[in-house]
C-alpha cells in the first residue's frame, strides 16, 4: 500500500513538473506583448522598454521559469501584471465564486445521476430505464453555454424569476447569491449529471449481474435491501472515479458558463488574464486548474486502490 | 444588505426631515474592468472612466463640451511667444492622504511622467515642455522648446493628472488623488467603491456620498442590471440593439450621444493595390455607410467622412466627398486595373462592433468585384504585434477612441504606412498655432484632405449610448474625452 | 470487418443512423443549394421572425437562418472529422507503441496523456487560437490534442489485453516482429472498439467546435458557425428568441445522433459490452 502510495506521489510531482513546463513553453512563444498591451498605441518604444523592464520580461526564458517555480513552492503566487496586486488574493477572490459554483453543479449533478441510474438499473429495460436513458441521451448532447442561454430567456427574460447573470457578492446574504449561481450551477451540472446517470446504471447493472448479489438474492434478501446494502455501495466505486474525471469539465465548463451568466469567476478571470496577456495570472490559473484535477485524481486512485483490495497489488 | 440598511436609516432621519431628502449614492455601470486605477501609467480608457475627475485632477479639465476649463489651476497666462505658460494654483487643496497639494506636486507629476522610465501612455503630452519651474507653493511655471496649440488642452486628459510624491508608486491598488472622491474596495472583477472627500476643496458643488462602478461586460446582464435598479446608470450601453427598448421606458432617460471613437478601416497604404488612391477611393464609394451603421450598430452613430470627432468645435461633415456609389467604385476600379476582380483580407478584431462591421463591408465590397477574406485577430495582443507593429495586413477595422487623434496620418511608421508631407506640414502647424480660429481651419484642411485621399475607410462615430434613471441628471451625453465624470450628477428627489 | 458483418440492428443504431445520415446529407446538400445565398446581407429583413422571412427567419443582418443552418452543418462536420481523424491517428499509434513496448515508453506515453487530461481545455483551446491564429485550424488542432490521450488510452488497453494472448507471445517468442504483431494482430482486434469510439469522439468534437466558435475560434465569418450564431444570438436574445433556439436545437439533434449511433454500434458489435460507457 506505501509503496503504491509512493509511486502515485511520484507520478503526480512529475506530471505536476511537466504542466508547468507546458505552459511555460506556450506563454512563451505565445504572440503578444503585455507591455504594448497596457500601454496601448500611443507608446513610444522607450515607455515600452521601461515596462518591460519593471515586469521583468527582459530576462532570460529559463530565470523566469525557476524564479516562477521557486515563488510557488514557497506559496508566492507572483504580482498580476495588469492589477498589480499578489495574484493569490485575485484567485481567493474569484474562488468565492468558483467554488461555490463547481461544488454546487456536482452536488446537483450527483443528487441528479445517482438516484436516476439506479432506479433505471433495477428494473432494466421498464419505463424508467428507458425515461433516464432518454435524459441522459440528450443531457449529453446539449452544450452547456447553450442550457445557460436558454435558462436565461425562460427564467429571467420571460418569467424574471432569476438574475439575467452578475454575482451580488456574498456580503450581500447568502441567498442572493445563491440564487445567482442556482441558473449556472443546473447548466453547468446538466450534461454532466447525464453522463454521470449512465456510469450508475452500468455499474449498478454490473453489480446486479455479479456473483455475490446473485448470492445474496438466493439466500433469500429481499430486492431493495440488496440493492442498498449490496449493489450501491459497490457501483459507488467506479462512480468515484467518473466523478474525479468530470472534475476537470466542472472547472473547465464553468469558463463558458461564466461568460454567458456574466459571474467573477476564475474562469473569467482566466479568459481576461489571457486577452491582456497578464502571463502571471494565465500561469497561476492554469497550473491550479491542472493541479487541481491531478490531485482529486490522485485522491480518488488512493481511495479506489483501498476500496478495491485487488488493486493494490498491481502496483 | 447594506444598501438596505442604509436605505432604512435614511428613512427614519427622514421621518424628521422635510418630505424628500434626495438619495446620494450612485451606481454606475462599465464594460470593462479597468487594470488599475493609475491613468498616468497605462493606457485602458477604462481606467480614466472610473478616475478621471472623479479621484485625481489636473491642472485643468475638459468639460462636457470638449472645452478647457480650470481645474487645480485657478488661472494661467501664456506669454506672447507662446513658450512660457504660468498657472496660479488653488489653495487649500488636499491630497486624500491628508498631505497638501501646491507647486512641487505638479512638478514631481509631471517630471514622472515625462521621465526616461516612465510608462506614461501619452508622452507625446509632455514632450515640448522644456523646464518646469516652482517660485512659489502657488506657482507653477512650465517653459516650452516650441509653441504647442493643444497644450493646455491635452493637461485636461487623464494621463496629466496630479499625484502626490509619497503615493504615486501605489496609485495603481491604492489611488490617491485631490478629487471630490476618494477610494474606498475595489471587488476585482467586480465592482469599485468611492467615497465623498469631506476635505475636497469645492466640497458644496458635490451631491452625491458615495459612488459605486460596476463592471458587467455582457449586454443581456446590462440590460437587467438597470431593470432591477442594480444600477442607476450606465452610461456606455454594450449592445445597441437593447437599447431602443429603453427609449421606449419613461422610467429611464436614454440618451444616444457620440464617444470620441472614429470607426475606420484601416489600408496598409504601402501595399499594393492600397498604394493606388483610385482603388482607396473606389472602396470607399463601395460603403453604404448608412446600412452599415444600421446592421453593425442597429442604426446609432454619425457617419463620418474623415478622421475628426462631432464633438470637436472643429469637425467638419466631409461624409459627402466620397459617398456611397457602386457605379463610380467599379468604374475606379477598372481604371485602376482591376476591373475582373480584386482579392483582400481584413484583420478583424473579436469586438461586435469590428467583427460585424467587417462582415457587412465584405458583403457590400462583393457587390462591387472586391473578394474580402475576414482573418479574425485576437485584439489587442495579436492585432498590436501584426497590424500595429509589423503592418502586416491588407486592411483593418478599429475604434480609435483617444480624442483629438488626427495626427496619426502624419506619424512615421503608423500602422497605415500613409505619407502625405502637405498634410504632415499642416498638423504640426496646427500643432503650434496657439490662435484657435487658424488652429480650427487648419484642422478643416486636413479632414479635406483625408477625406479625399482615404486612407483608411472612415466609416462612422462609435455612438454613447447612455441609459440612466430618469431621476438623475447631470450625466454626460458626449464623451468628449472619456470619462464617467460624476461631479455635477445629483437625484432629483 | 468479420464483425461488421453481423451487426445486430437495434434502435439506438436505427435512431443514431438516421439522425446522422440527416446531418450529413444536410451538410453536403448545403454544398449545392440552399433556400438563400447563406452570406448574402438584408438589412431590411434583420431580426425576422420564423416564417415571416424563410422558414427559420433571419439574423441580424437579414440572413436566411435555415440557409446558415445547412452551411453550418457542413462547417461543423469539417472541423469535426479531421480532428478526430488526426486525434485518433495520433492516439492510436501511441497507445499501441505503449502496449507493445511497455516500460517506459508507456510510462511516459501515460504521463503526457494525464498532463493533457489535466489541462483545462477550453483555455487551452483559447491559447492554440492566439497561437496559430484564429480560424479553422486553431479549432481543429484544439480538438485534435484532446483527442490523443482518450484515443491513446482506449488503443492501449485493447492491445494490452491482444498481447497477453497466447498465440502472440508465441509469435514474439519466434521473433516476429512488434509492428508487425501489431499490424497483423492487434489492428484487427482493436477496430470495433477504435470506430465506436470515433463516433463518439465526433459528437464531442461537435460539442467543442460550438463551444469554441461560440468564444470566436473556429471557421472565420462570414462562413457560418453553429457556435457563433449562439453568441450572435445572445445579445438578441429578447427581441429574437430563434436566433438562439435553432442553433442549438441543429447541434443537441447532431450530437445525439452520433452518439446514438455509437452506443449502437457498440451494441451490435460487441453484445458484452452492452450499457457499458466510454463518453465520460
Amino acid at each position: 500500500m506505501l509503496r503504491l502510495v509512493l509511486s502515485r506521489l511520484v507520478s503526480l510531482a512529475v506530471t505536476l513538473l511537466f504542466v508547468s513546463l507546458a505552459i511555460f513553453l506556450i506563454l512563451e512563444v505565445l504572440p503578444g506583448d503585455p507591455a504594448a498591451i497596457m500601454l496601448g498605441t500611443a507608446a513610444r518604444e522607450d515607455t515600452l522598454a521601461a515596462l518591460r523592464q519593471e515586469l521583468g520580461l527582459d530576462q532570460p526564458a529559463l530565470l523566469r521559469y525557476l524564479e516562477w517555480i521557486g515563488g510557488i513552492l514557497h506559496g508566492d503566487l507572483g504580482t498580476s501584471i495588469t492589477y498589480k496586486m499578489p495574484v493569490s488574493t485575485l484567485v481567493a477572490e474569484r474562488m468565492a465564486v468558483t467554488l461555490p459554483l463547481s461544488l454546487l453543479a456536482i452536488l446537483i449533478s450527483t443528487l441528479l445521476a445517482l438516484p436516476l441510474g439506479v432506479a433505471a438499473a433495477a428494473r432494466r429495460d421498464g419505463a424508467v430505464d428507458r425515461a433516464v436513458l432518454v435524459f441522459s441521451q440528450l443531457g449529453v448532447a446539449v452544450p452547456n453555454f447553450w442550457i445557460g442561454l436558454i435558462f436565461i430567456l425562460f427564467f429571467s427574460t420571460w418569467l424574471g424569476w432569476f438574475p439575467a447573470g452578475g454575482f451580488p457578492g456574498w456580503e450581500n446574504g447568502v441567498a442572493p447569491a445563491l440564487q445567482a449561481l442556482l441558473l449556472p450551477a443546473v447548466a453547468l451540472a446538466l450534461p454532466q449529471a447525464a453522463v454521470l446517470t449512465r456510469v450508475t446504471r452500468s455499474a449498478t447493472l454490473e453489480v446486479i449481474g455479479a456473483d455475490f448479489v446473485r448470492t445474496a438474492r438466493a439466500k433469500g434478501v429481499d430486492r431493495s435491501a440488496t440493492l442498498r446494502r449490496h449493489v450501491v455501495p459497490n457501483a459507488l466505486i467506479p462512480v468515484t472515479t467518473i466523478l474525479g474525471l468530470q472534475l476537470s469539465f466542472f472547472f473547465g465548463g464553468a469558463i463558458l458558463v461564466e461568460n454567458v451568466f456574466n459571474l467573477p469567476g476564475l474562469g473569467r478571470l482566466a479568459y481576461q488574464a489571457l486577452n491582456q496577456r497578464d502571463l502571471v495570472v494565465i500561469k497561476d490559473i492554469v497550473l491550479i486548474f491542472s493541479g487541481l484535477v491531478i490531485v482529486v485524481n490522485f485522491l480518488v486512485d488512493i481511495g479506489y486502490a483501498i476500496l478495491d483490495p485487488r488493486l493494490r497489488s498491481r502496483a | 444588505m447594506s444598501k438596505r440598511f442604509l436605505a432604512a436609516a435614511l428613512l427614519l432621519s427622514v421621518s424628521f426631515a422635510p418630505a424628500y431628502a434626495a438619495k446620494t449614492s450612485l451606481v454606475v455601470g462599465m464594460p470593462i474592468e479597468p487594470p488599475g486605477l493609475d491613468p498616468t501609467v497605462a493606457a485602458p480608457v477604462a481606467i480614466r472612466e472610473v478616475t478621471w475627475a472623479n479621484l485625481y485632477e489636473g491642472l485643468v479639465r475638459i468639460d462636457r463640451n470638449g472645452k478647457v476649463q480650470p481645474l487645480l489651476a485657478k488661472s494661467w497666462e501664456i506669454s506672447p511667444d507662446g513658450l512660457t505658460y504660468t498657472f496660479r494654483l488653488q489653495e487649500g487643496v488636499k491630497f486624500h492622504d491628508g498631505t497638501t497639494f501646491d507647486s512641487a506636486d505638479v512638478k514631481f507629476a509631471f517630471d514622472r511622467a515625462r521621465a526616461p522610465t516612465s510608462t506614461n501612455a501619452q508622452k507625446q503630452i509632455f514632450a515640448p515642455i522644456d523646464a518646469i519651474e516652482t517660485p512659489d507653493p502657488q506657482t507653477v511655471v512650465i517653459k516650452l522648446k516650441e509653441t504647442s496649440g493643444n497644450f493646455l488642452y491635452y493637461l485636461g486628459w487623464g494621463d496629466a493628472v496630479i499625484v502626490a510624491p509619497e503615493t504615486a508608486e501605489n496609485n495603481k491598488a491604492n489611488p490617491v488623488g485631490t478629487g471630490p472622491f476618494k477610494f474606498k474596495s475595489w471587488t476585482r472583477g467586480d465592482r469599485v467603491e468611492l467615497t465623498r472627500n469631506p476635505d475636497y476643496w469645492q466640497k458644496d458643488k458635490i451631491k452625491l456620498d458615495s459612488v459605486t462602478f460596476r463592471f458587467i461586460s455582457d449586454a443581456q446582464a446590462q440590460v437587467a442590471a438597470l431593470r432591477a435598479g442594480d444600477v442607476d446608470a450606465f452610461p456606455n450601453l454594450g449592445a445597441p440593439e437593447l437599447f431602443t427598448e429603453f427609449q421606449k421606458d419613461k422610467r429611464f432617460s436614454a440618451v444616444a450621444g457620440n464617444t470620441e471613437g472614429e470607426i475606420v478601416a484601416g489600408m496598409n497604404n504601402a501595399k499594393k493595390p492600397f498604394d493606388d488612391v483610385r482603388v482607396r477611393r473606389a472602396l470607399m464609394h463601395a460603403i453604404d455607410r448608412k446600412a452599415l451603421i444600421e446592421g453593425a450598430y442597429s442604426g446609432f452613430g454619425q457617419p463620418i467622412g474623415s478622421f475628426f470627432s462631432p464633438n470637436n468645435p472643429a469637425f467638419v461633415d466631409m461624409t459627402s466627398v466620397i459617398p456611397y456609389d457602386t457605379a463610380k467604385a467599379k468604374a475606379l476600379l477598372a481604371e485602376a486595373g482591376y476591373g475582373n476582380g480584386l482579392s483582400i483580407t481584413i484583420k478583424s478584431p473579436q469586438m461586435a462592433y469590428a467583427s460585424r462591421s467587417a462582415e457587412l463591408i465584405a458583403a457590400m465590397l462583393s457587390e462591387v468585384g472586391v473578394d474580402m477574406k475576414i482573418i479574425p485577430t485576437e485584439f489587442p495582443a495579436k492585432w498590436i504585434e501584426e497590424v500595429f507593429k509589423n503592418k502586416d495586413y491588407d486592411v483593418t477595422i478599429v475604434a480609435h477612441t483617444e480624442p483629438l487623434d488626427i495626427d496619426i496620418f502624419a506619424r512615421d511608421n503608423y500602422y497605415f504606412n500613409y505619407k502625405n508631407d502637405k498634410f504632415k506640414a499642416l498638423i504640426a502647424e496646427a500643432a503650434k498655432t496657439t490662435d484657435e480660429k487658424a488652429r480650427y481651419a487648419k484642422y478643416a484642411e486636413a479632414q479635406k484632405i483625408l477625406a479625399e485621399d482615404v486612407p483608411a475607410l472612415f466609416l462612422f462615430q462609435l455612438p454613447k449610448l447612455g441609459v440612466w434613471n430618469a431621476k438623475l441628471k447631470g450625466m454626460w451625453e458626449n464623451s468628449p474625452v472619456p470619462a464617467n465624470d460624476v461631479t455635477e450628477v445629483s437625484w432629483t428627489e | 470487418m468479420r464483425r461488421l458483418m453481423r451487426l445486430r440492428w437495434n434502435s439506438a443504431l436505427i435512431v443514431g443512423g438516421i439522425l446522422t445520415a440527416i446531418l450529413i446529407a444536410t451538410a453536403l446538400l448545403s454544398l449545392v443549394w440552399t433556400p438563400e445565398v447563406p452570406t448574402r446581407v438584408r438589412i431590411a429583413l434583420r431580426l425576422k421572425a420564423p416564417l415571416e422571412a424563410g422558414l427559420l427567419g433571419t439574423d441580424h443582418f437579414g440572413r436566411d437562418v435555415t440557409s446558415l443552418l445547412m452551411v453550418g452543418a457542413w462547417n461543423s462536420l469539417a472541423i469535426a472529422w479531421p480532428a478526430v481523424l488526426l486525434g485518433a491517428a495520433i492516439g492510436t499509434a501511441i497507445g499501441c507503441a505503449a502496449a507493445a513496448w511497455k516500460g517506459i515508453a508507456d510510462e511516459i506515453a501515460m504521463r503526457v496523456s494525464d498532463v493533457v487530461f489535466a489541462f483545462p481545455a477550453v483555455l487551452s483551446a483559447i491559447m492554440i487560437g492566439a497561437l496559430v491564429g484564429s480560424g479553422p485550424l486553431a479549432a481543429i488542432l484544439a480538438i485534435a490534442v484532446f483527442n490523443i490521450p482518450v484515443f491513446a488510452r482506449v488503443t492501449r488497453g485493447v492491445a494490452l489485453q491482444v498481447w497477453t494472448l497466447d498465440y502472440i507471445a508465441a509469435a514474439r517468442a519466434l521473433g516476429k516482429h512488434p509492428l508487425r504483431i501489431t499490424w497483423e494482430d492487434v489492428m484487427p482486434n482493436i477496430a470495433g472498439a477504435l470506430i465506436v469510439q470515433v463516433t463518439i469522439q465526433l459528437a464531442l468534437a461537435i460539442l467543442t467546435e460550438a463551444g469554441l466558435s461560440y468564444l470566436g475560434l473556429g471557421v472565420r465569418p462570414p462562413n457560418p458557425s453553429w457556435g457563433r450564431m449562439l453568441s450572435d444570438a445572445q445579445t438578441y436574445l429578447s427581441r429574437a428568441p430563434h436566433l438562439a433556439i435553432a442553433p442549438g436545437i441543429a447541434i443537441a439533434l447532431s450530437v445525439l445522433g452520433l452518439n446514438l449511433l455509437g452506443d449502437g454500434l457498440r451494441d451490435a458489435l460487441d453484445p458484452t459490452l452492452r450499457g457499458r460507457s466510454t463518453t465520460a
